[in-house]
């Protein structure tokens, strides 16, 4: 009788903690987006999201760090999304199980996923900038200072670098939802293997080959430490187009923070550019939820 | 007296599977425009039989062919045969009805698409002629644009037989067609077939014995990996020359 009221007081205690520290966990998200909001949200208008910092980035809007996210996240899709398609075409309908070649495959893929992203930015700058960059420079441009600096092109191709693992597990997941039944029903129509691929593998898994794109989007919009060095700028009065630097969200907030010469008057706007960024990989983030969510019906139908 | 060709036929075909024999010295001549089907107990290599018509085995790692299957009278699995071609001239018709994700009219204009054909009339006509001969015309003419999925189990599997006469074979391998359909539309396939034979050579797997003794010519018992009997199916089923075959068509096992 005792005994097993002790038990019972054990078991409540820790039931008790396991909530707690559970409703911490929710505190602490609610509190986070609540801060953000209510100091972002005198910010979440059309001007301040369409007009160029002024006063030393204590007023005006974003703009061009806005412009900049985009450019970079499209490019970068640009580059890894058929990459990282191709790759998962390979390893789902070309390469054995369990050959040596997939496992190594595999294996990459998970360690790309892995690597922390100060590391892309470093391999960026060294690859991209001072390799691939310079030595264009030096074919073409005598050697002129053009692609051997960090600009554009190449902080989206090192964010490409990034999401790639993304992409490839995204896409590899949605073409074994397409049935087994439908590839032998094309290839007994006489189709090749290529023309499978092309119409009935492909067609069959456009949702999770976008599922993976958002994802990827969404990773490569918040990351600030692959473009320190390849190509994020503290301010600029321009526009950018492939061969410059540019602005951009998620590094926007650590020059507002850190580099301003008056970080109080700049608050305002840091709470704004954080608010916008937040909804922007919220946003994607669900609606790479919603379409996982649509993929995983389909493939239990 | 009337020249019965051939078709097919196998001299002393052995399959193995990662190294297991599955067939064993299958030896088998299969007469043009004929039904002719395959029965036996689950495991006993009909099917495995019937995918070796059609190199669909090939998809399989580990399966190996010796002796010779031959297809109006050329080796299937010479080097110089590309199963692409063959494929087109020996369709298919699976267990589980396996349309594409696409518009009843799409599914069976794939066949010909890839092939190359891509005049509008003549896809229409071949859509058209496709779907009047697998006898589902009449139920899609209407909605060709709607999509395959929304059709019912067994209007999808004569669809599938439509898709598969479409690409205009010679052969149409069927393996148990009709297995996961209910009675009515069963018994729609099995007029089917009995219609399909006037143009084309069937070679069908079945479960269902009486299936067989009602649209078949031609039956072959198969029995762990080895084809125990082949004869008229009347013969096969009113006075089999084997113990085996009697004992399984009584339904004394399997």
């Amino acid at each position: 009788m005792i005994n097993s009221s002790r038990k019972n007081i054990k078991g409540i205690v820790i039931e008790g903690i396991t909530l707690f520290s559970a409703i911490i966990i929710i505190a602490i998200v609610i509190i986070m987006l609540l801060v953000i909001f209510i100091g972002g949200k005198d910010h979440l208008t059309w001007e301040f999201l369409t007009s160029f910092p002024t006063e030393g980035m204590t007023k005006g809007g974003i703009f061009p760090a806005l412009y900049g996210t985009a450019l970079l996240v499209i490019i970068m899709s640009i580059a890894a999304v058929p990459f990282g398609t191709i790759t998962a075409v390979y390893l789902t309908e070309y390469a054995k199980e369990n050959s040596l070649i997939a496992k190594t495959i595999r294996f990459a893929v998970r360690t790309l996923a892995v690597i922390p992203s100060i590391i892309y930015g470093l391999f960026g700058l060294g690859f991209f900038i001072k390799f691939v960059g310079a030595h264009i420079d030096g074919a073409f441009f005598g050697g002129e200072l053009r692609w051997g600096q960090p600009n554009l092109l190449w902080a989206s191709l090192t964010m490409a670098l990034l999401t790639l693992p993304v992409v490839i597990v995204s896409v590899e997941e949605a073409l074994k939802t397409v049935p087994q039944d439908l590839r032998a029903a094309s290839l007994a129509l006489g189709a090749t293997k290529w023309q499978t691929i092309r119409k009935v593998v492909l067609p069959g898994s456009v949702s999770g080959i976008m599922t993976g794109t958002i994802l990827a989007v969404s990773r490569g919009a918040g990351e600030v430490a692959p473009i320190l060095f390849t190509g994020a700028a503290y301010y600029l009065a321009t526009l950018p187009g492939l061969g410059d630097q540019f602005m951009v969200l998620g590094y926007h907030i650590y020059v507002l923070t850190t580099q301003s010469a008056n970080v109080d008057q700049t608050l305002p706007i840091q709470f704004g550019t954080t608010c916008v960024l937040l909804l922007l990989t919220f946003t994607l983030n669900m609606t790479a939820v919603i379409l996982r969510y649509r993929i995983r019906k389909q493939k239990n139908r | 007296m009337i020249m019965i060709l051939d078709k097919i036929h196998t001299e002393n075909m052995f399959l193995y599977y990662s190294g297991k024999m599955a067939l064993k010295d299958i030896s088998i001549k299969i007469p043009e425009k004929k039904v002719t089907a395959f029965i036996g107990p689950s495991g006993c290599g009909k099917s495995t039989f019937l995918r070796s018509l059609n190199r669909m085995n090939d998809l399989i790692d580990g399966v190996k062919i010796e002796g010779k299957v031959m297809i109006d009278s050329i080796n299937i699995y010479d080097k110089n045969i590309d199963v692409v071609n063959l494929r087109k001239k020996v369709g298919m018709v699976f267990q589980k009805s396996n349309p594409f994700a696409k518009s009843i009219y799409e599914n069976i204009a794939y066949g010909p698409k890839i092939n190359g054909i891509n005049d509008k009339n003549q896809l229409e006509e071949i859509v058209e002629t496709a779907l009047k001969n697998a006898a589902i015309w009449d139920e899609v003419k209407d909605r060709l644009g709607d999509s395959a999925l929304g059709l019912s189990g067994g209007q999808q599997q004569r669809l599938c037989i439509a898709r598969t006469l479409a690409v205009n074979p010679e052969i149409v391998l069927m393996d148990e067609p009709a297995s996961a359909l209910d009675p009515l539309s069963t018994s729609k396939i099995e007029e089917l077939i009995v219609q399909l034979k006037e143009h084309y050579t069937i070679v069908i797997v079945t479960h269902n014995m009486q299936q067989a003794a009602r649209i078949s010519d031609n039956t072959a018992f198969f029995y762990i990996g080895e084809l125990i009997e082949y004869d008229k199916t009347r013969t096969i089923f009113t006075n089999p020359n084997k113990k085996q075959t009697e004992d399984y068509i009584t339904g004394r096992f399997g």
